[in-house]
């Protein structure tokens, strides 16, 4: 998504560099040649916050990782104790395993359902307009109101349940939230009612670029509707679902609010997740180099899912 | 070809019917907000209330201290105002020097930012924790600024270096050719033409810093002034599944934002959808 434009600008400094200094002299290059519009020395605070902020304390975190460090006070290297320690921890091995369900989950039906509307919304409806807004709107709030909202919805006394026992069903109305078979179910209800909109706008942005010229020929050649979709739609459609999934599955490997909102890990962490874990065992338990471990393991998943995507993306010619 | 047929009618039908079942949680969150304690065990969930009032919403506006859901509002304000002035300062000027120039160095500042986007919060998070703690930035409104403004700066050095990228410098070379400095470049020509990229960084970084719950909460844990999510967790955290209560705050915590989003609904989807692509 970003190795885009990268050649377009080298493009346009080539061929001036070419005539304005014929012969191409050593001497002349640093000369303001590579930076005409701006010193060099303004980009210096934001690269040194950068650096500070996320390179320093992510490489700290990482050495932590490493410690038996409490928090305070002195600590040990322990090298890969703390690894071992979590891949022996039912409750670690359980919230690594949710943190990749939840998070492929949500992406997966998040993406179906926003390319679905995205789809229905395309062309000619007259109010396309007024209803991207209302399935975009769960996306603006905050995922710890949304995560209340729904609490409600699932509670016992709640709609659910309410209007199972309405309609005779009251054999199917249950606990959602503290049944440990349900919950994480509920937990994925909630993060993809959440990103939906997101995607589908995504999407209707990837959908206003294929060009109808091209849809129209397909279909006077006799492509029915599927066919379409398959062989005309998608191929032009790729990188917008490149980007939907690598957001969605970065966002969706940190999912942090809503459990804390809904569940809290539980029932008997049912619903723990690598995130809530780290806050877990680095703020509330006060073992820190335990958290930043898991941390590690978080940040080595979330980087290698990243750069498949990246691959993914920058093979596509489309792109 | 793609004319309004009858399908067409269907289809929007369908839509909109799915579009209410898609929105049904905002219709029990506002019957419920208005249902007086007494009518929340007698009545059904699915009903709408009897007789309406806005006790729930007294209650929550004037509850006090780590619960201070005004005191919240006005810190989530301050701070997510903060951070923007400051992702829109650094970012631009950041953005626009790297991607004006072709020295070696700023593609790999370039990438360096880049990776800075994906590379999780978590693992810093204590590590920051004791820094800030260490410097004083805990606990207080301009720490949670300085913090915000580095977590997000990446993302708004990447939105603003792609839309310079497609801008096009012929308006710097004539300024050049009219003998500009490179500050009068950047204030009197790039300044003014760069309002969308700060548009949509406003849109991004406002939206994740108002919703932020982790990083207040860490930061802020204990102390007097929460934002807004910190203390709508704690208020809730105080209740025993008081929906009405509780959903009357989630409505306070969600007005600014959902009012700013369909004042400026197209702004906002265009940020999300454009400012991506890059």
């Amino acid at each position: 998504m970003t190795a885009t434009m990268q050649p377009k600008s080298e493009a346009a400094e080539v061929p001036r560099r070419g005539r304005r200094t014929p012969g191409a002299g050593q001497e002349t290059r640093p000369r303001g040649r590579g930076l005409q519009f701006g010193h060099w020395w303004w980009a210096l605070p934001g690269i040194t916050l950068v650096i500070a902020i996320h390179y320093v304390a992510t490489g700290i975190g990482g050495f932590f990782a490493f410690t038996n460090w409490t928090g305070i006070g002195a600590f040990e290297v322990t090298g890969w104790q703390n690894f071992e320690a979590i891949f022996k921890d039912p409750t670690k091995l359980g919230a690594l395993s949710n943190t990749l369900f939840l998070a492929f989950g949500s992406v997966f039906l998040g993406n179906v359902a926003g390319l679905i509307i995205a789809l229905g919304l395309n062309r000619v409806l007259k109010t396309r307009y007024i209803l991207r807004t209302l399935f975009f709107m769960p996306v603006v709030l905050s995922p710890l109101a949304t995560a209340y909202i729904w609490k409600y919805i699932f509670d016992f006394d709640g709609p659910i349940n309410a209007f199972l026992m309405s309609i005779g069903a009251e054999d199917l109305a249950k606990p959602w939230l503290a049944d440990p078979q349900w919950a994480i179910w509920t937990v994925l209800v909630v993060l993809v009612w959440g990103s939906t909109g997101f995607a589908m706008v995504i999407f209707m942005a990837g959908l206003a670029g294929v060009p109808v010229e091209v849809e129209e020929a397909a279909a006077i050649d006799g492509a029915n509707l599927w066919q379409r979709f398959r062989n005309v739609t998608l191929p032009a459609i790729r990188p917008a679902v490149a980007i939907a999934t690598t957001l969605g599955i970065v966002q969706g490997l940190r999912v942090f609010d809503p459990i804390m909102a809904l569940t809290g890990g539980g029932p008997a962490g049912a619903t723990e997740t690598l995130a809530t874990q780290v806050y877990k065992q680095a703020f509330a338990l006060g073992n820190f180099g335990g958290g930043a471990a898991l941390a590690l393991v978080l940040a080595v998943i979330i980087l290698f899912f990243a750069v498949i995507q990246q691959r993914l993306t920058r093979s596509n010619p489309e792109d | 070809m793609f004319r309004y047929t009858k399908l067409t009618l269907l289809r929007e039908v369908g839509l909109w019917a799915l579009a209410l079942i898609f929105l049904a949680p905002f219709y029990f969150l506002v019957t419920t907000a208005l249902k007086p304690d007494s009518e929340m065990y007698t009545t059904s969930p699915l009903a709408v209330p009897k007789s309406p009032d806005f006790s729930n919403f007294v209650d929550v506006l004037t509850a006090t201290g780590n619960s201070n859901v005004v005191m919240g509002l006005v810190n989530s304000v301050i701070i997510t105002t903060g951070s923007i002035i400051g992702l829109i300062a650094l970012g631009s000027i950041t953005g626009y020097v790297i991607s004006r120039s072709t020295r070696r160095w700023s593609k790999g500042a370039y990438y360096l930012f880049l990776i800075a986007i994906i590379l999780p919060g978590q693992l810093g998070a204590v590590p920051l924790y004791m820094g800030a703690r260490a410097m004083g930035l805990t606990g207080s409104a301009w720490g949670l600024i300085v913090l915000y403004t580095g977590m997000l700066l990446p993302l708004s050095i990447f939105l603003y270096a792609n839309f310079f990228r497609g801008l096009g410098t012929d308006y710097e070379e004539a300024a050049t050719i009219d003998g500009a400095s490179k500050t009068q470049i950047f204030s009197k020509v790039v300044l003014p033409m760069m309002a969308p990229a700060t548009g949509t960084v406003t849109i991004f970084a406002g939206l994740i810093v108002w919703n932020d719950f982790f990083t207040s909460l860490i930061f802020l844990g204990g102390s007097a002034n929460q934002t807004l999510p910190v203390a709508m967790y704690y208020y809730i955290g105080s209740l025993v599944s008081q929906w009405n209560s509780i959903f009357a705050i989630v409505i306070v915590s969600m007005i600014p934002i959902l009012a700013l989003f369909l004042f400026a609904q197209k702004r906002f989807i265009q940020g999300f959808s454009g400012g991506l692509k890059g």
